[in-house]
């Protein structure tokens, strides 16, 4: 048995950059790689992309990334474990299958399922609470369910040589927990939940090597245009060593770690994955110079016996428009604008947010008594039932120009269909992982 | 002074929560952060963004707080009217707080 493996990380969401996880492939040595595309909101547009065509439904940047990453991890022998496949791992599969041939490469692909309730929500009976709010599942026009499911599947294509590993809704840190779990036959909680904490600070890629980090005056970052992503050498122990390629741009050290190891959580003593409740409160950290974090402690409990599933609903559709003033009294000209507009569409749509980027748009608030902005732009945003209706709240900030107030420019507009997101708990026994086999 | 200058932040979401870390460029400064920035003091500075309870973990362990903000994304991620939906932005909304 193996005393330690390399896991790199190559992607954190669904658009990263490509790069980074080539670089890991060519110059990391590592032995895995994951990539980390699917957030909630992700896997519910995939969802609609499947309804419309059964052969997609798997991440949009699928093909581009496997086209260019396959030839290395061939090369380099390196097995692949990434959640593109989305609402449709085995269209994903195939697809890489169909990279293979094209590329002349042999490898062994394994897609796994089951992640996927939506036909057994949609129907059900059962009156499912919402974790998030009051209501019950039955309020909602439920678009799809995925369970966060865990290990399980990986471990099987694990054990059967797969190479490539397409999941659909799987919790982010179990990417990197089943093959620490495969390589070092992992039983005890402790050490599930110390596997948790190593996948928790990778699954963000950059955002351990100094990506969404950086402020030029505080926390200066080097050569974030070549920014390197993260590997980390896992020790069957428990312990692992956070670094990134000699070369790259970034930096690992205590504050970006710290940064990355509290993102997203919502209580420290119970980080709760589908494969152990973690204990982040007993993680130390070790700065070991020359872009190398030790990680230490950390421990878990039993898992829950329910797995989260997240569910899209169809919520409204959103209807924003946008137009900015320049130069003497840019902000009254502006909020005279928005009065005008609040006037326009308070008995057309169903909710309104009027903004002032420039002066409280993004923190909603402002904590400053700060000089007059020398431009600001004026935002609307609306709820609305239709996209025939959303579309008047673009028309109306666009009508501005000859009907509003003086040197008013730049006008934009946006329709957009929302889908919601909620969650619901699914008793275990209702979800098996499932797994299918593909090979050039 | 202002946070800023004594520590940095990130901001995450999870459906209508964001969390908020709270880490000292020096360690030596996490005891003045445990002692001043309390929850009280946090609820008053974020009172225009945050409408639901706060509730700070002490995490010495790593020299850290977090704050973990209920009702802070004016209804989550997916259905914000807000311009910033994720709350990305509010770690330097945190650091803006006065010492």
């Amino acid at each position: 048995m193996k005393q330690k493996i390399r896991i790199g990380c190559g992607a954190g969401f669904s658009g990263d950059r490509i790069e980074p996880a080539m670089i890991l492939a060519e110059k990391g040595n590592i032995d895995y790689l994951v990539l980390e595309c699917l957030a909630e909101r992700t896997i519910a547009l995939a969802q609609k992309r499947k309804m419309q065509d059964p052969n997609k439904g798997y991440d949009p940047l699928l093909e581009k990334r496997m086209s260019k990453l396959l030839p290395l991890l061939v090369k380099n022998n390196i097995r692949l474990i990434t959640n593109m496949g989305a609402a449709n791992p085995i269209a994903g599969a195939k697809k890489v299958l169909e990279i293979s041939q094209k590329l002349g490469l042999k490898v062994k692909i394994a897609a796994i399922t089951g992640d996927d309730l939506s036909d057994e929500l949609r129907h059900s009976n059962h009156s499912y609470k919402i974790l998030e709010n009051e209501k019950f599942l039955s309020d909602y026009e439920v678009l799809s369910a995925n369970a966060y499911i865990g290990v399980d599947g990986i471990l099987e294509a694990l054990q059967s040589e797969a190479q490539i590993i397409i999941t659909g809704r799987v919790a982010d840190p179990s990417l990197f927990l089943a093959p620490m779990i495969h390589e070092f036959a992992w039983k005890s909680n402790d050490l599930l939940g110390k596997g948790t904490v190593i996948g928790h600070l990778l699954e963000c890629a950059g955002q351990i090597t100094g990506g969404y980090f950086a402020d030029p005056i505080k926390k200066p970052v080097p050569d974030l245009a070549h920014l390197g992503h993260p590997f980390a050498d896992v020790f069957s122990d428990g312990t692992a060593i956070i670094s990134k390629v000699d070369g790259t741009g970034g930096q690992v050290n205590l504050a970006t770690v710290k940064e990355q190891l509290l993102y997203e959580v919502i209580n420290p003593n119970e980080y709760f994955t589908p494969d152990v409740i973690a204990d982040f409160t007993t993680v130390y950290l070790k700065d070991l110079g020359n872009n190398q974090v030790q990680i230490f402690g950390g421990t878990g409990k039993e898992k829950p016996t329910t797995y989260k599933v997240s569910v899209g609903y169809k919520a409204f559709y959103l209807g924003e428009g946008e137009i900015s003033y320049a130069g003497q009294n840019a902000v009254e000209r502006a909020k005279l604008a928005g009065e005008i507009i609040e006037e326009r569409l308070k008995n057309v749509v169903n909710e309104i947010k009027i903004d002032y980027v420039g002066l409280q748009s993004v923190h909603r608030t402002n904590f400053e008594n700060q000089s007059v902005p020398y431009e600001i732009r004026l935002r609307v945003a609306a709820k609305t039932d239709s996209a025939e209706v959303a579309a008047i709240v673009g028309e109306e900030v666009e009508a501005l120009y000859t009907n509003g107030p003086a040197g008013g420019g730049g006008v934009r507009k946006y329709v957009n269909e929302v889908i919601g997101i909620v969650s619901v708990l699914v008793d275990r026994q209702n979800v098996s992982p499932e797994i299918t086999f593909f090979e050039s | 002074m202002k946070l800023y200058d004594l520590a940095h932040s990130r901001a995450g979401d999870k459906g209508n929560i964001s969390t908020l870390s709270l880490i000292p460029y020096d360690e030596n400064d996490y005891e003045k952060l445990c002692l001043e920035v309390t929850v009280d003091k946090v609820k008053t500075h974020l009172k225009d963004i945050v409408s639901g309870e706060i509730v700070r973990y002490e995490m010495p362990n790593i020299a850290s707080l977090l704050f973990v903000c209920q009702n802070a994304l004016m209804s989550g991620v997916t259905t914000s009217l807000a311009v910033d939906t994720h709350g990305k932005a509010l770690s330097y909304a945190l650091l803006e707080m006065e010492l």
